[in-house]
């Protein structure tokens, strides 16, 4: 089994602002816009480079997605930046039918998905934002693990012709990815090999899900762990293949049961291979102020908890 | 260039398209489409530098979206009168596997179409964005809009006024067809939005009124007029008066033709008052 090592930690979102530095500098065509939160969303330096690029739009998400989506009509490609929330259920309607139906060449860039946002609460910390995405037709979706999958994901977004949901963090979190991985949408990421259950995790669960590999191991559990950064369009191929192998699947993410991850590998399972599976999700809950870490564990969504759904998991084999 | 006269026989063209397209599928909303059909057809006969050729990006012509969707008889009469498309697929309006759907939309590649619209309030937004890439591009053409006087209840229009003043949007014409009618009674009784002129002007827009929307000259000359006032540190407005249903006498300024299909008795009433000048689709 692999040992995944790090030597610094850092926030996704970070990840976010150089991915997007860089795709400017590569492409002339890459404008950015904020709703009043270029810090938090790590746009200051791609600000500070390419003004006449960069549309701060104040408090206004509706214009600034429908803006997007005009800014589109002439070349652009407008990467908007706010938080996960403000990214999609408010302005849900403008996505639809500006963005998704109208099929523009839009980034939905999204900060402070989840449970991690911390101590803000609940009216902030979206955990139904994959959901709402998956379903749009012909919306891509993808929540990276670390700061330099997060940076090859924006890179990797600018070169794709369509909307874009892009899904990051608040939270520092151990960077174990190479810095030049080549990020490919739609591709599992496969983290170590195992026969016994395979471990499905997203986003800032990842790292969670690699730990509890580990866990397992010492157990005398060989699990297979898999990174599934892009949740639309799902890597069915690579998710069949390893339940093929072990049997039964954990799924793991910072999201409501319903409509994530776990959701779209059920519907996939069900319908062709049904499989033992559990999920460590928040189980129809809003979230609450606090410390990400103890959230984290109050809402069940940590290393033991996938231990614990992957003890409970291989006895329905 | 058109003169008024060949503007006013398109008019009548586009009013028989509008009440035919709505008709043959007892469904549609004939009332905002003939009140704004002067507008439209000013604007692609006439104001606009355009290319029916059609291409998504529209650089080096002046862009237009159309934000209240629902009046899209007119809107795809314009396009197809204008060569964007042939005038028999108006036929298919509203009927399955069609490009011209009840809303327009991108979706099915309707030449001419931009975004799709329909949920009201966004067009502004989007407007302003073909802008801003307009001035990116070093394009120097106008992009234009039209926008429900009862979609003005919608929020996200004062978000995209406050924003077009604020950045400057001066590359851009927001109309606002003012035929006081929304689907439940008069805008005045349904949600009185005051002084709309005052309004407009407190968010920064250079506003120009026109009274009669249904008078070629005047609404020609009003185009010319807001697009003089372009490129001068301020987006434009135009609040341009209509009469809804106009041309066709029972349906005239009533809100009850917002979203109802004539019947054929009242097909035919509609089709006498409105000669056949460039051949029925």
């Amino acid at each position: 089994m692999k040992k995944y090592t790090y030597t610094e930690t850092k926030d996704t979102r970070s990840g976010f602002g150089a991915g997007l530095l860089e795709a400017a500098r590569k492409n002339p065509n890459v404008v950015g816009l904020c709703a009043d939160l270029t810090g938090s969303l790590k746009m200051n330096a791609f600000e500070n480079e390419f003004p006449e690029r960069f549309f701060q739009v104040g408090i206004s998400e509706a214009n600034m997605m429908s803006m997007a989506a005009g800014m589109t009509i002439g070349g652009k490609i407008p990467f908007t930046g706010t938080f996960a929330n403000f990214s999609t259920s408010r302005v849900y309607d403008q996505i639809r039918q500006s963005i998704a139906y109208s099929n523009k060449n839009v980034k939905i860039c999204a900060s402070h998905a989840g449970l991690t946002l911390g101590e803000d609460g609940a009216t902030h910390q979206v955990l139904e934002d994959i959901g709402m995405m998956k379903m749009l037709p012909g919306m891509v979706v993808i929540n990276p693990c670390d700061y330099n999958q997060t940076k090859a994901a924006t890179l990797a977004i600018a070169e794709y012709e369509g909307p874009v949901y892009l899904r990051f963090g608040r939270p520092k979190m151990p960077i174990f990815t190479p810095a030049d991985q080549d990020f490919k949408i739609g591709e599992a990421v496969m983290l170590n090999e195992g026969a016994d259950v395979t471990i499905l995790a997203t986003g800032h669960l990842v790292w969670e899900a690699i730990e509890a590999g580990h866990i397992l191991a010492d157990m005398g559990i060989d699990a297979e762990v898999i990174n599934i950064h892009t949740i639309k369009p799902l890597d069915a191929d690579a998710i069949l293949k390893s339940v093929k192998k072990t049997g039964c699947v954990v799924t793991a993410e910072e999201h409501q049961m319903n409509g994530g991850l776990g959701d779209s590998v059920a519907q996939l399972l069900a319908r062709k291979n049904p499989t033992p599976l559990e999920m460590v999700a928040v189980n129809d809950s809003f979230g609450e102020s606090g410390v990400p870490a103890l959230l984290m564990e109050k809402y069940g969504l940590t290393r033991s908890d996938i231990v614990k759904s992957v003890e409970a998991v291989m006895k329905r084999k | 260039m058109a003169n008024t006269q060949e503007l006013q026989q398109t008019v009548s063209q586009v009013r028989r398209d509008i009440v035919r397209m709505v008709h043959a599928n007892n469904s549609g909303h004939p009332g905002g489409s003939l009140g704004c059909t002067e507008f439209l057809v000013a604007l692609y006969f006439e104001t606009m530098k355009h290319n029916p050729s059609f291409d998504m990006d529209g650089k080096g012509e002046d862009l237009f979206f159309l934000s209240n969707g629902h009046i899209s008889p007119v809107f795809y009469s314009v396009l197809a009168r204008s060569g964007y498309f042939d005038v028999a697929e108006l036929a298919t309006f509203r009927k399955i596997d069609s490009r011209l759907q009840g809303h327009p939309t991108t979706h099915e590649g309707l030449p001419g179409v931009r975004i799709a619209s329909g949920s009201l309030g966004q067009g502004m937004s989007v407007a302003v964005g073909a802008a801003q890439t307009k001035k990116l591009n070093g394009d120097d053409r106008i992009v234009y809009s039209l926008h429900g006087d009862g979609e003005l209840q919608e929020g996200q229009n004062w978000e995209a006024a406050m924003y077009a003043s604020a950045k400057k949007v001066d590359n851009l014409i927001c109309t606002i067809d003012l035929n006081g009618q929304q689907i439940d009674g008069s805008t005045d009784e349904v949600m009185d939005m005051g002084n709309l002129e005052a309004k407009f002007t407190a968010f920064g827009f250079d506003v120009l009124v026109e009274k009669d929307g249904n008078d070629m000259a005047k609404v020609v000359a009003a185009l010319a007029e807001a697009k003089s006032r372009t490129g001068k540190g301020k987006p434009v407005c135009i609040l341009l008066h209509t009469e809804m249903g106009h041309g066709v006498d029972y349906m005239m300024g009533s809100h009850k033709w917002h979203g109802v299909a004539p019947n054929d008795e009242e097909l035919a009433s509609a089709l006498a008052q409105n000669e056949e000048t460039l051949a029925d689709y």
